[in-house]
């Protein structure tokens, strides 16, 4: 895997204001100011989480005079790898309805 | 232009499943029946469009799915190796709207666990590609993707 950026990838995405914030970018850029609205925190809060988003490669930003630009960088991440995480979160997540499933029919498969 | 990448991955998970045995863990993978209880699964955003299942070496399985945005979602697999109540390897692939997204080698391991229950192992071997084009789709899958990973990550 040429991602050693998952374990980033996961933690950008476990707290929920950068969900937020990757939900808003994925519908289109936003500056930062428009990223910081809807949250009730304080400018350089936002920055540093939008720096840890940075970092994971899901969001990128530019500068163009002062105002700083972000959108998702589906390249930065490569889609194989982003498919790769789909994967795995699906196959999890299947693994758990099995267990949910056993539990609720121990004897066999419903009739 | 059209990019086209390939990652490799492999990445295995377990669960341990209390007061159930192995054959019966192995039971919930044999049948379309019993993978109606948890692999298929429909809800609110996805229904089964094709459904198919042949659960022998050299048989296939086949599960289409449509999701609430549109997107057309197809496994295809083949079987190469079962143990009853022990293992299961089979080969598959992915489809996106028809694209090849990827093709990997599922292998799941059911292992008794001292004292009762079960531990399953499952090990994932895939190239993953970059089946999309850049009419896009591209965008498009990854939203989903992205809104996807959240759901999970919300529980």
């Amino acid at each position: 895997m040429p991602g050693g950026n998952l374990d980033l990838t996961f933690q950008a995405l476990a707290d929920p204001t950068r969900r937020a914030m990757v939900e808003r970018l994925s519908l289109g850029p936003a500056s930062v100011s428009e990223l910081a609205q809807p949250h009730a925190m304080s400018l350089p809060a936002i920055v540093q989480h939008l720096a840890l988003l940075e970092a994971s490669g899901l969001v990128a930003s530019e500068k163009v005079g002062r105002v700083r630009t972000c959108r998702i960088a589906p390249a930065a991440l490569c889609l194989a790898e982003q498919w790769f995480n789909q994967r795995r979160a699906e196959a999890e997540q299947r693994l758990d309805r099995l267990g949910e499933h056993l539990r609720k029919y121990p004897d066999g498969e419903p009739r | 232009m059209t990019d086209h990448n390939v990652a490799h991955g492999v990445f295995t998970l377990e669960r341990t499943y209390p007061r159930v045995t192995p054959q019966r863990v192995f039971d919930a993978f044999a049948s379309i029946e019993g993978k109606n209880g948890w692999f298929t699964a429909p809800n609110e955003l996805w229904t089964v469009a094709e459904r198919a299942m042949d659960f022998q070496v050299g048989g296939r399985e086949r599960l289409v799915g449509e999701w609430a945005s549109g997107l057309v979602t197809e496994f295809d697999a083949t079987y190469f190796d079962i143990i009853p109540g022990e293992r299961i390897v089979y080969a598959y692939e992915m489809r996106l709207d028809g694209r090849k997204i990827s093709v990997s080698l599922a292998t799941f391991e059911f292992k008794a666990v001292p004292g009762g229950g079960t531990r399953l192992v499952h090990t994932e071997q895939g190239a993953f590609l970059d089946g999309y084009d850049d009419n896009g789709s591209r965008e498009a899958g990854s939203r989903e993707i992205m809104a996807k990973l959240t759901a999970y990550l919300e529980g």
